[in-house]
């Protein structure tokens, strides 16, 4: 994940994201990945997996209206796994078996994004197998999943036209400061006692700033924060 | 029982919301003397409930609120990070695996099996949706409601004295907090799963929920 996420950072283009994309959905071993946005200003980008042809029957039959995915998560926040959707009424069971024959997959994860300012944007998963084997699948992932959607978000908040340069990654003083203890070899233990604060504290700090970062984990968090000068050793 | 309603399926459970929005009023305006916008009905509303929010809400048996709270995720708006910085030592914190809880409200009947309740329903959500932790924004008697239920948040800073103390707080799942939800608030955990499975839908297939 972290080469993915190393690349995803250099990403400068929508090609580059297709590409990532394609590397993100072998890296779940899944059989489609796609990621689509609606920017601050009502622009939409995807980038993802799913057979062109498919992505033409889609806007042709104007399925946006009824895809239960697209339904239940616009407006929403919290992930879905398309199971828990309502898949009742002969329009929406017509296009599921029409997703199933351009082999969307039986199976599938959604995970909305809310960023600032009115952006938007679903990040699926999808996959042809049984019930427990999805189930166990979403279990082991669910938390990489939810970062890998807002990994590719923070890439395309960046491609916004009107965003502010330096708006993006901000550490606050006190995440500088955790970040520094870390680099130099602290325990958490010891950065926790040293700036005063519960170590619970200290976790939510610290994956503020691995979010901030477009981080995998702690160590890659500390090692970007170096890379990008945001903290000195 | 427990609804976990977003603020565009509240119009469906008109009775239910605006008595809410009136306890919301009773508590921040008239109780806490907080400086909020009570409009003509009697109702407390901010610009954070035009944001979509996900409410969790204690339904009385004649159908009224008995006790809500309000959540929103950290990486879009969030009111701990346009107004309560200072409490959080200037850090905005940002994660998909944190959700803010705000307006946390009780209504004047309520008692700590509700505030059980509420707490233990914020648990389930964690559970579902894989959120790690709930930062929230409450006051001095809400802390004294945490406390006497057995969930205490752990406090990131304070600004005021008295009962108009205001805080930010973190809640983390674990499963002993869990277990003592439950003993206060007597709500089984198969109920409140069922409730959770009401709102948001069954993703375990059966075989799977047994294994």
């Amino acid at each position: 994940m972290i080469a993915i996420l190393e690349a995803l950072e250099q990403a400068s283009d929508l090609a580059e994201l297709q590409a990532l994309s394609e590397r993100m959905r072998d890296y779940f071993g899944v059989d489609h990945l796609v990621y689509h946005w609606v920017s601050g200003t009502g622009e939409q980008y995807g980038c993802g997996t799913y057979d062109p042809a498919w992505v033409a029957r889609y806007l042709e039959k104007d399925y946006l209206r009824i895809d239960p995915v697209v339904q239940s998560c616009y407006q929403r926040f919290h992930p879905v796994d398309w199971k828990q959707l309502n898949w009742s009424g002969k329009p929406v069971r017509d296009f599921q078996r029409d997703a199933m024959d351009h082999g969307v997959g039986n199976q599938g994860f959604t995970v909305p994004v809310r960023g600032p300012s009115g952006q938007f944007a679903i990040f699926t998963v999808s996959h042809s197998c049984d019930d427990c084997t999805w189930h166990a699948f979403i279990e082991n992932n669910r938390r990489e999943l939810i970062l890998a959607a807002h990994y590719f978000n923070q890439k395309a908040l960046e491609f916004e036209p009107d965003r502010a340069p330096d708006a993006a990654m901000h550490l606050s003083p006190r995440e500088v400061d955790a970040m520094t203890f870390l680099a130099m070899g602290y325990s958490r233990a010891q950065v926790a006692d040293t700036l005063s604060i519960s170590e619970h504290t200290l976790r939510v700090y610290i994956e503020s700033a691995r979010h901030k970062l477009g981080a995998a984990n702690t160590t890659h968090a500390v090692a970007r924060s170096l890379q990008q000068g945001l903290i000195i050793v | 029982m427990i609804r976990y309603l977003y603020a565009d399926e509240l119009h469906r459970h008109e009775r239910l919301a605006r008595s809410m929005f009136r306890d919301r009023a009773s508590q921040f305006a008239e109780r806490l003397k907080w400086p909020v916008k009570v409009d003509l009905h009697g109702e407390e509303r901010d610009q954070y409930d035009l944001l979509n929010p996900l409410y969790v809400i204690w339904e009385r048996p004649d159908g009224l609120h008995g006790g809500s709270m309000r959540f929103l995720p950290t990486t879009g708006r969030t009111m701990t990070g346009e107004h309560f910085l200072h409490l959080t030592d200037g850090v905005h914190i940002q994660s998909p695996l944190i959700w803010e809880c705000t307006r946390f409200c009780l209504s004047d009947e309520a008692g700590p099996r509700i505030a059980a309740a509420l707490m233990q329903a914020g648990s389930e959500l964690m559970r579902g949706h894989g959120i790690e932790h709930f930062l929230g924004v409450f006051d001095a008697p809400m802390e004294r409601v945490y406390r006497a239920i057995g969930a205490s948040p752990d406090v990131l800073g304070s600004a005021g004295r008295g009962r108009a103390r205001t805080s930010v707080g973190l809640w983390a799942y674990t499963p002993e907090a869990k277990a003592k939800l439950i003993a206060r608030s007597g709500i089984s955990q198969e109920l409140m799963r069922l409730w959770y499975v009401r709102s948001f839908g069954r993703a375990e297939s059966a075989k799977s929920a047994v294994a």
